[in-house]
């Protein structure tokens, strides 16, 4: 297991690897940072001393040299714009993204799987097929306008939920998270209920597909036959192989629910990593995009391995095996 | 001696959108305690369902539309889901055909076989666990205490077939159904499993029905045979009788069908054609098309005959001599 997750790590660094040098290589080709960030003004002179001390005045090929040497000593190079470290900028906007994903992510479950197992259990009845038929929706609506419709529902509306911003929040770990005070979890509220509409309706309808098909199973039948309850066949013996399918989508789901966050936090003014992002690509402030995409390449590397792990404590037929 | 079940003119029907399949049509049979009943018959002949009719596990669209089923007096057709979940793995256990599919793959052995024992008793969890052990070391599974640890995927064909036989055996049912249980195993293992449930079966009185389309299977086991073709019993009657003396087409035709020593060289013998839909049975006999010796009469309804006592079978031309 340790050797396997050694390998895994091995693997993962040529990963950030090529994918420093696509973007190195792609803002390269999309434009020059210096026309957008140097005031038409600036005589010649100017331009050079700025150019000069962005590092722009040297051949790619060096700038990435000096890009490597810097990440290899925890630095990823100043923003242009912000004049502060890339990785500091991040850093200060990324708890906010991420507690709002995995909040996301967690309402996804607690919603997604109860609504899947009584759909599935009940395909015909009403209800399950009111579910099924919510689902799509869940799928199919663009996901600002349903943004703008909760504000207009429960802020404007109602007035029950506030519509911007993470509110009160408190510290942890000297960082600042909404989800410990009331106040942040009311601003919380609609942003990851808006974020996770997806996945659940992605989550019940797993759930559902992964019911019905249990359901045919012999071994549920042989449970059956036990004269086991009909809890204990549903919650144990269904759920458990469920649970399989439930978590892969899941990990990868938490991956992008991060990454691309942008619309729910724009709709919302959440202050986290998405709207960094999109600012940074518009002035093609490289170090950002590049500690951007390498903090998010990480991340999925994480959850992948993370899901691995987990997937040897829901499925005993699974074992991390070094060799291939 | 009262038989231990009775099965009575029993229907099961299935009501699907392309209409309705008669599975189980007119079947009637007993099992005495102690004695084993070999239920014969093609694929689709409705000998799996007749199986699991008694034991109280149709599913949608399927139900019983008539006739009853009384276990030792009492009619189980008539019973509440909860009394049958009682008697479900208590009194009358089932095996399945397929060992692969029994076990669920993600428990280990352990949690399948004491929530079976808890289903039934109460008790603790170490005496569940001591019963599970003792039950597994009864069906001739080595170290029965290391092995509960382990899941289902670390067993060979045989060895799940065995710890299935156990989980159903642990509670002396008065029936047993098994369904096919040697149909995946090689030939030297089916040997033994069938030796050790016959041992088990006769150690404690259980009666047993023995589901099979394998008639060299039944020979030595079954004390009586009834046939089944297209939802129906055609011949039924003791296991010597049925085999030496056939008397139905069908029966002949699926004797002739068994290779043997003493036909070597002989081209096998088979029945022409393939089991009706039971979508769409014509009335009268149903063997009618694929028999050679049917004539108009065969269109209706054929009579019972009884050409020895307790030996009945459906035909118009019953067939008179010994076995081909």
């Amino acid at each position: 297991m340790f050797t396997w997750i050694l390998r895994r790590m091995f693997q993962a660094s040529f990963v950030l690897l090529a994918m420093t040098v696509i973007v190195f290589v792609g803002v390269h080709v999309i434009g020059n940072p210096v026309d957008i960030l140097i005031s038409p003004e600036a005589d010649q002179a100017e331009r050079a001393k700025i150019i000069a001390e962005m590092g722009l005045d040297q051949p790619l090929w060096r700038q990435y040299a000096y890009f490597l040497n810097g990440a290899l000593h925890g630095d990823l190079g100043r923003s242009f714009v912000f004049n502060e470290p890339a990785l500091k900028l991040i850093g200060g906007r990324m708890p906010a993204t991420l507690e709002l994903a995995v909040t996301a992510v967690l309402m996804s479950m607690c919603f997604g799987i109860p609504l899947g197992l009584y759909a599935g259990l009940k395909p015909n009845g009403f209800l399950g097929r009111v579910i099924m038929t919510g689902s799509i929706l869940g799928f199919s609506l663009p996901s600002f306008w349903v943004g703008l419709m909760l504000i207009m529902v429960f802020a404007v509306q109602l007035g029950w939920l506030p519509s911007t911003g993470r509110g009160e929040t408190a510290m942890l770990f000297g960082v600042r998270w909404s989800f410990l005070t009331w106040d942040g979890l009311r601003h919380m509220a609609m942003p990851a209920l808006n974020l996770s509409l997806f996945n659940i309706s992605l989550v019940l309808r797993l759930t559902r597909a992964g019911v019905r098909e249990n359901l045919t199973m012999d071994y549920v039948k042989f449970a059956r036959a036990k004269g086991l309850s009909p809890a204990r066949v549903i919650f144990v013996h269904i759920l458990k192989n469920i649970m399989i399918p439930v978590t892969t989508v899941l990990g990868l789901e938490l991956g992008s629910t991060i990454a691309f966050a942008v619309v729910t936090e724009s709709v919302f003014a959440w202050p986290g990593m998405g709207k960094l992002i999109i600012d940074s690509i518009n002035v093609l402030d490289r170090p950002v995009i590049v500690a951007y995409l390498m903090m998010i390449v990480l991340m999925f590397i994480t959850i992948n391995l993370v899901v691995d792990i987990l997937y040897t404590m829901l499925d005993p037929r699974v074992r991390l095996e070094t060799k291939a | 001696m009262s038989a231990t079940l009775e099965v009575r003119n029993l229907r099961t029907h299935f009501f699907t959108r392309a209409g309705v399949v008669k599975a189980v049509d007119d079947v009637s049979f007993s099992v005495e305690r102690g004695q084993v009943l070999g239920l014969v018959g093609e694929s689709g002949s409705g000998k799996s369902v007749t199986g699991f009719s008694i034991i109280g596990l149709i599913d949608p669209p399927g139900r019983l539309t008539g006739g009853s089923i009384l276990y030792q007096g009492e009619d189980l057709a008539k019973l509440s889901e909860r009394d049958m979940r009682h008697l479900r793995g208590n009194r009358i256990a089932m095996i399945f055909q397929d060992p692969m599919m029994t076990l669920n793959p993600v428990l280990r052995i352990d949690t399948q076989m004491t929530e079976a024992v808890h289903a039934h008793v109460k008790t603790t969890n170490a005496d569940a666990r001591a019963r599970a052990r003792d039950a597994l070391g009864m069906v001739g599974i080595p170290s029965p205490e290391e092995r509960l640890n382990a899941y289902p995927h670390q067993f060979s064909g045989g060895m799940r077939q065995r710890v299935a036989i156990a989980i159903a055996l642990l509670h002396n049912p008065d029936l047993l159904i098994a369904d096919e249980p040697t149909t995946a195993l090689d030939v030297t293992i089916q040997a033994q499993i069938l030796a050790e449930v016959q041992k088990l079966t006769t150690d404690h009185g259980t009666a047993l029905i023995w589901i099979t389309h394998d008639l060299s299977v039944i020979a030595g086991l079954a004390d009586r045979i009834a046939v089944m073709y297209a939802g129906r019993v055609v011949e039924t009657g003791e296991a010597t009788d049925v085999l030496d003396h056939p008397v139905h087409p069908y029966t002949h035709g699926l004797i002739g069908s068994v290779p043997s020593r003493n036909k070597r060289g002989e081209r096998l013998r088979q029945i022409p054609g393939m089991t009706p839909s039971l979508l769409s049975l014509p009335p009268g006999c149903a063997f009618r098309t694929r028999c050679t010796h049917a004539t108009s009469v065969c269109e209706q309804e054929p009579p019972t005959s009884e050409p020895s006592p307790g030996h009945t079978a459906r035909c118009f031309h019953p067939i008179e001599g010994n076995a081909p």
